[in-house]
This record gives C-alpha cells, sequence and structure tokens, in this order.
C-alpha cells in the first residue's frame, strides 16, 4: 500500500522587508484578543526615568507579572497544564510557569479538572490557605459549570459553588493555548487592580 | 549492560520477603520512638492526582499504608446507563484520559460484541494504529513524570515534545488533542485524513531515534535514576499473579501475558511484529525498561498496519436507530497500563443505552499492591515506588 507523498516545501521568505510587510498587524484586536488596555499615564512610561504612580498601580503591575500557580491537578486538564508548562506550549514565556507545590506560596490556583462533592472540601481549604491577593482559574467545562457531568451524582457543578473564580477557561479540556490566553486575561485583570 | 544492574540488584538483596511490620524501639533508658501518622495528598504533585495515601512511619520506615481513593470519582458507570451506545465512547474517555483510544475501543467492543456487528477491516486497522499511539503517549507521560518524581526534569521535558507531535496527529485524525471520542459501535468516526498515514511514519522514524539517543542515554546513564529504580519495589512473580496485575506491572515481574496475544482481539493476530516485552527482575526499572521497549513495539506495530492498511469503508452498515438486541458481553483490550475491560449489558427492547457498563480500570486493580510493595520499604523510596505502578487516578476512581 502507497503511503502518502510529502507535502511540497513551502517557499520561504528571504527578504526581511516582505516578511515585515506581510507580518498580520491585527494580533491585538479581533475576536478572541485580549481587551485594550489604555496606558496608564505617567506610570513606567517615563523617558526621564522618572515614575509617577499610585502605590496601588505600582503593586498592581508587579503582582501581575508573574503569577504562581498552585500545581494542583485534578483530572485531564491536568494533563494539558503540564502540557502548556513544558517545552513545547512555554508557559514560562508569561512568568506562570513555576507551579508550587504549597499552597501558601501560590498566587492563582489553576482548578484543573472535574470536582467532586468529597474533593470541594479539600479544595476549600486549599483556597483558605492561599495568602491574599489570591486568584482562581476554572481551567475545562467540568470546574467552569459541571460540563459533561451535568448529571452526575457525584460531581460539583462548577466549582464557583465553592470558591470565587476570576477567569473560565472553556474547553474539554482546553487546549494548552486556551490556558496561556487565560492566565493572559488573568494578568490584565490583576493589572487594573482586580 | 546487564552486568552493572545486577550487581545493583545484588547489593539491594534481590527479591524481599514480605516484611513484618518492624516492631517499636526502644533506646536507652525511658526513650521510646513513637509511630508517626504522615498524610500525603490529596493535593500532592507526586500522587499524579488526587490519591491520598496515609501512612504509619516509624522512623524512616513505612509501617503501613492505606490508599484512600475516591476524589475523582464521577460515577461514569452510572452515566454509561443514561448514555446511548454512540454516546458513550465519549465517556470512556474521561476513565484513563491519558490512553483515552484504549478505553473507547474497549467499550465498543463490547457493545460490538453483544450487537454482533462486523467491524470493516480498515477500521480495524485504523483501530490498532490510533490505539498503538494512543498507547506511545501515555507511556511518554509516564516517563516524563517518572523522571520528575525521581529528580529528572529534562526526560518531562523531551517526552512532552514527542507527545505533542502525538497529540497533533491525534488531533488531525479525530479533532480533540484529549477526549477523542473517535470509536464508533461498528467502526469509527470518520476515515484519516489524507496526508496523515505520512505524517505518522515521519514521526515515527524520528521519534525511534529520539527513544535510544534521548530517553535512553538520559535516563539509564544517569547514576541517581539507576540507583533510585534498580533493586526498588520489587515484586515477585507469585505475588504479581496473586494481585491480579496486568499490563507493564506484570510484565515486568516475568508474567507472560499480553491480551493482544494471548486473548486476541481486532486484527492483531495478523500481526507478525507483536512480541511482547518481558522482563523478569520484577522491580521499578524492569516497569521502565517494559514500558520503553513497549513503545518500540508500538512503533513497529504502527508501521506494520501502515504497509497492510486496506481500503474499505471504516463503519459497518447500521440502521438509522441503532438498538442492541438483549445480551451480555465481557470485552477486554490491552491498555496502557493493563486490561481494560468492558462488561456490559443490554436489556434489547427499544432501549438506546446499555442496561448496566462495569469498567475494569487496570490503574485501580494495580494500586492494590502498594500497600503490600511499600511494607518496610523506606519513605524516600515511596514516590519512586508509587510512580512506577502507573496509576492514572481517573481511572482508579473512575
Amino acid at each position: 500500500m502507497a503511503v502518502d507523498q510529502k507535502p511540497p516545501a513551502r517557499p520561504i521568505h528571504f527578504e526581511i522587508a516582505d516578511a515585515l510587510k506581510e507580518r498580520p498587524t491585527t494580533t491585538q484586536t479581533g475576536l478572541g484578543a485580549p481587551d485594550y488596555v489604555p496606558p496608564t499615564p505617567g506610570a513606567l512610561a517615563n523617558e526621564d526615568n522618572v515614575v509617577f504612580a499610585t502605590i496601588k498601580d505600582l503593586m498592581s503591575w508587579a503582582r501581575s507579572r508573574s503569577p504562581w500557580p498552585l500545581g494542583y491537578g485534578l483530572a485531564c486538564c491536568a494533563i494539558e497544564m503540564m502540557a502548556a508548562s513544558a517545552s513545547h506550549h512555554d508557559l514560562a514565556r508569561f512568568g506562570a510557569e513555576v507551579f508550587r507545590s504549597s499552597p501558601r506560596q501560590a498566587d492563582v490556583m489553576i482548578v484543573a479538572g472535574t470536582v467532586t462533592h468529597k474533593m470541594a472540601p479539600r479544595l476549600r481549604r486549599l483556597y483558605e490557605q492561599m495568602p491574599e491577593p489570591k486568584w482562581v482559574i476554572a481551567m475545562g467545562n467540568c470546574a467552569s459549570s459541571g460540563g459533561e457531568f451535568w448529571d452526575s451524582y457525584a460531581t460539583l457543578q462548577g466549582v464557583d459553588t465553592v470558591v470565587p473564580v476570576d477567569v473560565y477557561v472553556p474547553g474539554c479540556p482546553p487546549r494548552p493555548e486556551a490556558l496561556t490566553e487565560g492566565i493572559l486575561r488573568l494578568r490584565e485583570k490583576i493589572f487594573r487592580g482586580g | 549492560m546487564a552486568t552493572e544492574t545486577d550487581m545493583r540488584r545484588e547489593q539491594r538483596g534481590g527479591v524481599p520477603a514480605e516484611a513484618p511490620p518492624p516492631e517499636i524501639e526502644t533506646i536507652g533508658e525511658g526513650l521510646e520512638t513513637e509511630e508517626l501518622i504522615l498524610n500525603l495528598g490529596p493535593q500532592h504533585p507526586s500522587t499524579h492526582g488526587v490519591l491520598r495515601l496515609v501512612i504509619k512511619l516509624n522512623g524512616e520506615m513505612i509501617v503501613e499504608c492505606v490508599p484512600v481513593m475516591g476524589y475523582l470519582h464521577r460515577g461514569l458507570e452510572k452515566i454509561f446507563e443514561w448514555r446511548t451506545y454512540q454516546q458513550g465512547p465519549r465517556y470512556a474517555d474521561q476513565a484513563d484520559y491519558v490512553s483515552a483510544m484504549l478505553n473507547e475501543h474497549a467499550y465498543c467492543g463490547a457493545a460490538e460484541a453483544i450487537a454482533g456487528i462486523d467491524v470493516p477491516r480498515r477500521a480495524e486497522f485504523l483501530r490498532v494504529i490510533v490505539d498503538e499511539l494512543s498507547r506511545s503517549a501515555s507511556h511518554c507521560i509516564w516517563l516524563g513524570s517518572y523522571g520528575l518524581d525521581v529528580g529528572a526534569t529534562t526526560p518531562f521535558l523531551w517526552c512532552m515534545r514527542d507527545r505533542e507531535e502525538i497529540l497533533d496527529i491525534l488531533e488531525e485524525i479525530c479533532g480533540s488533542r484529549m477526549n477523542h471520542n473517535y470509536f464508533r459501535p461498528g467502526g469509527l468516526l470518520y476515515d484519516f485524513p489524507p496526508g496523515v498515514l505520512g505524517k505518522i511514519e515521519r514521526f515515527l522514524d524520528r521519534w525511534e531515534k529520539a527513544i535510544d539517543r534521548d530517553y535512553r542515554e538520559i535516563l539509564e546513564g544517569n547514576e541517581i535514576f539507576l540507583e533510585r529504580t534498580v533493586g526498588i519495589g520489587v515484586i515477585p512473580k507469585e505475588v504479581a499473579l496473586q494481585y491480579g496485575l496486568t499490563g507493564p506491572m506484570a510484565r515486568g515481574s516475568g508474567v507472560d501475558w499480553d491480551l493482544r496475544r494471548d486473548r486476541p482481539y481486532s486484527i492483531y493476530p495478523e500481526l507478525k511484529t507483536l512480541r511482547p516485552v518481558i522482563f523478569t527482575e520484577g522491580d521499578a526499572y524492569a516497569r521502565y525498561q517494559v514500558r520503553l521497549n513497549e513503545m518500540k513495539l508500538s512503533i513497529a506495530l504502527i508501521r506494520e498496519c501502515i504497509d497492510k492498511l486496506p481500503a474499505g469503508p471504516v463503519r459497518a452498515r447500521q440502521g438509522h436507530v441503532w438498538k442492541c438486541p438483549r445480551g451480555e458481553a465481557y470485552y477486554t483490550v490491552e491498555g496502557a497500563k493493563g486490561e481494560v475491560g468492558f462488561y456490559m449489558i443490554s436489556a434489547g427492547g427499544s432501549a438506546p443505552n446499555p442496561f448496566r457498563a462495569k469498567m475494569r480500570g487496570p490503574s485501580f486493580m494495580n494500586l492494590q499492591i502498594l500497600p503490600w510493595l511499600l511494607n518496610g520499604r523506606l519513605i524516600a523510596d515511596l514516590v519512586a515506588i508509587l510512580g512506577s505502578i502507573d496509576i492514572v487516578l481517573g481511572d482508579v476512581d473512575r
């Protein structure tokens, strides 16, 4: 049986000017792109190396740059969370690759997977053990709303019935890119002081 | 190669007898040690999910270990009763989510056995290809996380790199990276898209070299890895049989039992390259060797399937509304962790859903040897032993 042929190689642009011209300029707009954040006047954009900002803004800026997640995998989504932090989808590009094993060192809790009734009190306790300020990402349909286990007798219908959720990432399981997008949204939210 | 590891095994004292719980020692006059109860999990990076272990320690020695499960029990078997046969494979995915295709195969095999459907030949070949890809992805995850368990980070990055390619292929085939929902009773959802077979072959050529060059060299050439796995967690053959171990756990202990050969299903009897991987030492290193060699076995099987792939439909002709006659069946598939079985009862009539679907999860059966393995061992070996069992908590709790 003949195996399918290799696809022909694509031509590569060697002219840098052409490549720059063809580079899409709409990465920050459109469906799914992050909301436009107007630059904070006076903060961190001064060419004279003088910064005028409120303490609150500075704190929000510092917090938003590197949220440390709690290494907390529940089900299938945890595998995609591992994939997001691994070599291909490098979560370290956004400063969120430091998965802490202890809730006392973590900033953001990624609830990755189905939360059962047996697990819910433990999840709540982990959330309470995290120091303020803290954020929660509900990753996947199960954690967001119950998902495909909507009629199961053993699962929680959305983790927001137990802990307050900041960002919902839909998907079953969400791709690693979707989790990255969720973390970027959370960064924006933290940056705005959320 | 064998000499060095054999020397290490002899140093460890070979196969241990079932260790009696150590007595509480009395040190000096009026001083005595007391047992410490340590709770591990359910949130712990080394338990591979939400397993909880309650460990009784005497010094550094584990006296007793009680696994507490059920933190991921989602009631899958009840949900199977409420879903039609076409919806069922989607939930079978959720049990062992690391090697989802194999669960779907077991579910669909049981449904087809009751209904008496003959699956088209091409569908069976494609099923074996995706099965073996899924098994390879599962072993990649295991190898990476086991490397993390015993203190090596690089194998994790390399295994995830290769797993991404497998997932890309599977995504091209069925549209989803995980939770594929590709099998249907009577065949497959649809045929492979054009170009995928060439992509698989190119990946296998590259990956086969990567297994020898990358995985083996960085782990087997590493003193720490050998020190932490060779002679650790030894399961003798008799004990493996007593505890009903299957899959790589049993084959690492010298049990010559592979369902692909011994209880043949699909087109496995026709494949000439199917030679089960058996290692007799029974320690964590032997289980590592079994899984690594099974990756190469999967490569050979996929290549043979691609060579022999016939043309034809990928789904048996069925009525518009598919119903199952009255009956029951037990269908087993050699999963990545062991025997994945579905025992299904159909009530017949107009019911579009199974009356009962019982799933045999290999991780659950393999996990029950953990208290025996940990009895009398050092606490430092706990993570290496637990990791070598290769449990997936979705499969344990279901």
